[in-house]
């Protein structure tokens, strides 16, 4: 299953959404589909993308927030599942991207390489909804419950180590922050 | 359990009278009136972490979304938090109040603190990160306010720091 694939998949579905990313592959991904003032793409700070959702759900409990994450990145804040699933907001779906490797710097393979199960880790700690998905059908069928749940949840999709051929887009970083931030501020009614 | 509620609370409101309605926090011992006020307060929103770097994503997504918020932590979280305070709030100018209590300072009798304190205001000076000792609590409403103000306007880091003399009643 190809990241690229998934996230074509579930576009007109995140058109609709507050959506997070993490840095690299997954930023210039999305943003070659189609960039929107609803995407706000965190180029660093790895590990805080959730936590980033978490803050805006708990900020905008009438809109839906996505996070796109990422295996690397994720298993640099473990305790993100914990805080999730203390607060569990219905309005955040938590989306990881497990390609077992942590690809921008070289693919080197990460702890999901060797057995580390997030879905696992993120029902131990108590988020109310996890799956695993491997195929793009899977991927749509589990995004399309989730939103409709309503409740919090996270989905890892084991997708291939393979990525754009450059990461920097033209878009710069506190450009989109303040196109984000602006964008935030006039929604009066959900996006959905 | 000898940490001040007089200042407490008067730290508490002046968060209040700035407008921070959501409040990051991993309990340590001159916190605890405070993240119990925030806990009991309905119009708060408490977020209880497991490592004080969320907060800053924390803080970060309530920004964005135009609530203010505060962090509240232990001047070890202050140090637990320097990547993401480095490569999200100065890289995406993120408006960060941070509390921080100033542990391992004159006065300190906990061995383990002592290293931490040492390293506290070098550390805010090297990141460039403006900040205060509160040592008064008659100084505790205006230099909140003007914390606030300077975070709010410049879109960066402040800190405040908690000392002995205003946290710790012996």
């Amino acid at each position: 299953m190809l990241r690229l694939d998934c996230l074509r998949s579930i576009y007109s579905q995140l058109e609709k959404c507050v959506v997070v990313t993490i840095m690299g592959a997954i930023a210039a991904e999305l943003q070659s589909i189609g960039h929107r003032p609803n995407f706000f793409y965190l180029q660093h700070a790895m590990g805080l993308a959730s936590s980033t959702g978490l803050g805006l759900a708990l900020s905008l409990p009438e809109q839906t927030v996505v996070v796109l994450d990422g295996d690397g990145s994720v298993l640099m804040n473990l305790g993100t599942f914990s805080t999730m699933a203390r607060y569990r907001p219905r309005n955040l779906l938590h989306i990881v991207f497990d390609n077992e490797s942590l690809l921008s710097v070289g693919g080197f393979p990460t702890a999901t390489a060797t057995g580390t199960d997030l879905a696992q880790i993120a029902k131990a700690a108590g988020v109310p909804r996890t799956a695993t998905v491997t195929d793009c059908d899977a991927f749509v069928v589990a995004i399309t419950d989730a939103l409709a749940a309503k409740t919090l949840t996270t989905i890892v999709a084991k997708v291939e180590a393979s990525g754009p051929a450059k990461y920097v887009t033209d878009l710069t970083l506190l450009e989109n922050r303040f196109e984000f931030s602006r964008y935030l501020r006039t929604l009066k009614k959900p996006l959905r | 359990m000898p940490v001040s509620l007089n200042s407490s609370k008067a730290i508490y409101a002046a968060l209040k009278a700035s407008g921070i309605r959501l409040v990051s926090a991993l309990p340590e011992t001159w916190l605890v009136h405070l993240i119990r006020m925030a806990e009991d307060d309905p119009e708060m929103t408490l977020v209880r972490l497991a490592k004080e770097e969320e907060g800053v994503g924390i803080s970060a997504g309530a920004h964005f979304a135009g609530v203010g918020s505060a962090m509240l932590m232990q001047n070890h979280g202050f140090l637990a938090s320097i990547n993401g305070i480095v490569s999200f709030a100065f890289l995406y100018r993120i408006p960060l109040l941070m509390l921080i209590s100033y542990r391992g300072s004159f006065g300190e009798k906990d061995p383990w603190q002592t290293q931490g304190g040492g390293v506290t205001e070098p550390l805010l000076r090297a990141l460039g990160i403006p900040y205060f000792c509160l040592q008064t609590v008659e100084s505790v409403p205006l230099r909140i306010r003007q914390a606030h103000e300077l975070c709010a306007s410049s879109l960066q880091p402040v800190a405040l720091l908690l000392t002995r003399d205003l946290m710790w009643e012996e």
